[in-house]
């Protein structure tokens, strides 16, 4: 009897432990090869190769870099503020990775788990979410902790005691403050349409709506262009990334950092990009959802295989979301090899003079159509 | 189990707080103040409140904290002028303290005087749903009041800093005036 509660009480957070486990490190891996398919896309781009030495066509080169992070030297500036400068990168890498629990990793699966789970707890685990937290507030958690974020930089260029830090620093905090009213002004029209905040909420509005807008692209193409714009601005990659632009600020806010140190900033960097890609996809793109791939499995009598709820339904939707996510990061990794960067009264003129005044408008048209569609 | 948190997250929040007040160098007091900011948000989310939560770390630690960071850093304080500069507040703050302390003693009444609500409302309180709809039907009118006064902060902030930045403003405003 004491045992059976125990296990009742512990078996579940022994899951949520493990898919969290799972979850952090299958980010990390993409995040990895994202840095990969980066040197080798703008290799491509710039008619070179790209790394091709460490393994076949340069698969192990991901290894390779953080080994030679770790055995760097690790300098600290002499008059820098230690307790912020050791700090920052953690802030900034932690902020990046906490969005990861609220994201949609595909839909749940209907299980009949009662024979392999003993102490009823097969009942609770009859469906089983590809989301590790389904929180009630996903849109703002998320903006919340990627508006945390900007202490990582904030910090690690003002405790560098260098100028190029510190420039670096004020930069991409005052283009990260800017640009976020931008974004969370582009997420509300998707919010007014579905009714939720919550991001699986939002992926179930998109797949009831009607067939013409199975994707939350079609009625709000402005906010999806809008929340595009901000994405580049907020994760300061190119033709956005001033605050590490090399020929004035040698590299920003990082100048003074080196080693592990460094890359944790540069994981952080990443991990935002896959951060925002997902943000893109879950609400403007369905998320996990593939329009038909229900119909079709009846269609073909393969219910049984694909039909919703199966795991192989599941299966199929997650590698659609995955597919969904690379196109974005290669989108990511085309831009930065197409276009110049901007100069900053223009970014700043851009973010408040034009993107704001474009996301708010589309709210308002918004409030209007769903006023009176809902009549 | 949450009772154990809430000792935990409630002693960081005090430590974070005294370590705010303490500190010579303005930074860590800012960074301190983050600190209590977020502790506070998972004190809400233990309480069941996960869009409070949400809302003190995107507004207060996402959004207020940013500007006053910014600031620290554009100004570069020096570090211990103010306390000796400042010296004749002391009686002052301490006559606010002891009304802070006074409130502050006055809640511990109140709570123990108000007879116990069920845990079933309490899980309601916290919900985006719920804060929405008693925002926009029972409280309408202070939200619109305190939308209009916060419009006009802005605005103000604007015109002074106009002010400010550029001398030959007036010139401008007479001239588009006369245009008129």
């Amino acid at each position: 009897m004491e045992f059976e509660s125990v296990v009742q009480t512990v078996f579940p957070f022994a899951v949520i432990a493990v898919a969290i486990f799972l979850a952090f490190n299958g980010v990390l891996m993409i995040v990895a090869y994202t840095v990969l398919a980066e040197r080798k896309v703008l290799g491509w781009i710039q008619g070179r190769i790209g790394p091709n030495r460490v393994g076949p066509w340069g698969v192990l080169q991901p290894f390779a870099d953080l080994l030679k992070f770790i055995f760097k030297e690790d300098l600290v500036p002499d008059k820098s503020t230690k307790f912020i400068y050791y700090l920052a990168p953690l802030v900034a890498l932690t902020a990046a990775l906490m969005p990861i629990i609220v994201y949609p990793f595909g839909p749940s699966i209907k299980a009949d788990l009662s024979e392999w789970l003993p102490y009823g707890l097969g009942e609770t685990f009859s469906h089983i979410p590809l989301v590790i937290a389904d929180l009630d507030v996903g849109i703002l958690y998320v903006l919340a902790i990627t508006s945390v974020g900007v202490y990582g930089i904030a910090l690690a260029g003002w405790s560098s005691n260098s100028k190029y830090s510190l420039m670096g620093g004020l930069r991409s905090s005052a283009q990260m403050i800017s640009y976020e009213l931008a974004m969370g002004a582009s997420v509300i029209g998707v919010v007014l349409l579905s009714g939720t905040l919550s991001l699986t909420g939002i992926i179930d509005a998109q797949i009831h709506s009607p067939w013409w807008s199975k994707w939350f692209i079609v009625p709000q193409f402005v906010g999806f262009m809008v929340f595009l714009i901000a994405a580049f601005a907020e994760t300061n990659r190119v033709p956005f990334d001033l605050p590490e632009a090399e020929t004035e600020l040698v590299a920003g806010f990082h100048t003074e950092y080196s080693a592990l140190k460094f890359a944790l900033f540069f994981m952080a960097e990443y991990v935002n990009m896959f951060t925002v890609s997902v943000m893109c996809v879950t609400l403007f793109l369905g998320g996990w959802y593939i329009p038909g791939l229900d119909w079709l499995a009846r269609q073909t009598d393969l219910v049984w295989l694909f039909g919703a709820g199966t795991v192989g339904y599941a299966v199929v939707s997650h590698v659609g979301f995955l597919l969904k996510i690379f196109a974005f990061l290669f989108l990511y990794i085309w831009i930065r090899g197409t276009l110049p960067r901007f100069r900053f009264d223009q970014l700043m003129n851009f973010g408040w003079k034009f993107l704001l005044p474009v996301a708010l408008a589309n709210v308002i048209l918004t409030v209007i159509v769903v006023f009176f569609w809902h009549r | 189990m949450v009772s154990v948190l809430f000792f935990i997250l409630a002693g960081l929040a005090i430590a974070c707080a005294v370590s705010c007040v303490y500190h010579k160098n303005p930074l860590y007091s800012a960074v301190s103040l983050i600190g209590v900011f977020i502790s506070l948000a998972c004190i809400y989310l233990t309480l069941a409140a996960p869009f409070i939560a949400i809302v003190q770390i995107l507004v207060y630690a996402g959004a207020i904290m940013v500007l006053v960071v910014f600031v620290i850093m554009l100004l570069n304080l020096d570090e211990d002028k103010p306390l000796t500069r400042l010296r004749y507040l002391f009686p002052i703050g301490g006559v606010l303290g002891l009304v802070l302390l006074a409130q502050t003693l006055f809640i511990f009444y109140a709570v123990t005087k108000t007879p116990h609500t069920s845990s079933e409302q309490g899980n309601v309180v916290g919900q985006s749903m719920s804060i929405g709809r008693a925002m926009y039907t029972e409280y309408l009118l202070p939200v619109e009041i305190v939308g209009i006064l916060l419009l006009m902060a802005i605005v103000g902030a604007m015109i002074m800093s106009r002010r400010m930045g550029e001398p030959n403003l007036e010139a401008v405003e007479g001239s588009r005036e006369g245009g008129d």
